[in-house]
């Protein structure tokens, strides 16, 4: 009987590495109406590891909400406008201590962004591949991204925050 | 590139419709702009009736935004918001949301009042709820004061200014669309 042993560490490895779309996902959150949390998943993406480059791409029309009016608003030109910026990237080089620097492109306005992550393994799953978890998160303001919808709330203040925390939890399988 | 021309005004002798008219003559030859002139037969906005097919007047907007490059409108301003007509013209083409014919269409929202704030209020909620309709809101502002004193009798702009702000905001416009339009 053997254990799987999950072991966290910093250093990312080497060699190429493909996200597991189905046991992966990319995803955001952001304050709503001050009080509580709301996310959504971007269920269309695809990210690779090669040799601590990190290079990652998600479908805007990909966005999954629980509201086909909201999903609406947020594909027009008020949020992300899936008909002129179909695609978010990022593509950036390990860092150390699990930390990825590179640029953000959202709605074609390119940052510099520093993602936290967390490696851990590897193991190897039950069909052999070698795996390895990536779990990375990095807060950016939506507004340096033109993002810029708000609404005034009644009592002051405004609907949406500006800081919006990205995150993604990757299955890395190695490459053949 | 047709632009569709829509005047939140029913009155005779409106000066945000002459404000549309005066667009017009800033339009180079390779441009159009066409009048929607049903404002007044459409109806009161009920679920009840956004059925196929759409009241006669309604499919008449739709058709008329769907077939256009881009969209501009000159509000006045009624209670320091959007005229009724107005708003309920556009509630109806926003539906059903997700695909309605507003969205992703380029629309630049100018206005005039007889006050001295040029409809900028009215403008400012008109570009909201377009923004929620899916609609690419251009970024232009021409806001018309004391237009009594910007128009003739007979609807004939007089302010130069007003012109080279029309202009203006018909080049950014093409720009949305893509077309490099440059007003004359």
């Amino acid at each position: 009987m053997s254990t799987i042993v999950e072991q966290q560490q910093t250093s990312v490895p080497a060699g190429t590495w493909q996200a597991d779309p189905v046991h992966s996902s990319v995803g955001f959150a952001v304050k709503y109406l001050g009080v509580a949390t709301f996310s959504g998943e971007l269920k269309g993406f695809e990210a690779s590891l090669v040799d601590g480059e990190l290079a990652g791409k998600a479908q805007v029309a990909s966005i999954e909400v629980k509201d086909e009016n909201l999903y609406a608003h947020l594909q027009a030109p008020d949020f992300f406008d899936v008909e002129r910026f179909p695609e978010l990237t990022f593509s950036g080089r390990d860092a150390g201590d699990g930390r990825f620097q590179g640029e953000l492109t959202i709605k074609g306005v390119t940052k510099p962004v520093t993602l936290e992550g967390v490696v851990t393994g590897p193991v190897t799953d039950p069909y052999g591949n070698e795996r390895y978890g990536l779990a990375l998160a990095a807060v950016v303001d939506r507004t340096d991204f033109g993002l810029d919808w708000n609404a005034p709330l009644p009592g002051g203040g405004f609907a949406l925050a500006n800081d919006v925390t990205l995150k993604a939890e990757l299955s890395l399988i190695k490459a053949a | 590139m047709r632009i569709l021309a829509i005047s939140g005004s029913l009155r005779r002798g409106s000066h945000n419709t002459s404000l549309l008219r005066a667009a017009e003559e800033l339009l180079p030859p390779t441009s159009e702009l066409v009048f929607w002139d049903g404002l007044r037969d459409v109806p009161p906005y009920d679920q009840d009736d956004d059925v196929q097919p759409a009241p006669p007047a309604v499919a008449a907007l739709r058709q008329a935004v769907a077939e256009a490059d881009a969209v501009l409108i000159a509000t006045p301003e009624f209670n320091s918001s959007i005229p009724g007509a107005l708003k309920n013209a556009l509630d109806w083409a926003s539906r059903p949301i997700a695909t309605n014919v507003f969205r992703n269409k380029p629309v630049a929202v100018i206005g005039s009042s007889a006050g001295m704030f040029g409809a900028v209020w009215a403008q400012a909620e008109l570009r909201k709820v377009l923004g929620a309709m899916g609609a690419r809101v251009a970024d232009v502002e021409v806001a018309v004061g004391h237009a009594g004193e910007k128009f003739e009798a007979d609807g004939t702009l007089v302010d130069d200014d007003v012109r080279e702000q029309v202009a203006d905001a018909l080049s950014v416009l093409g720009v949305e669309v893509g077309s490099g339009l440059v007003a004359v």
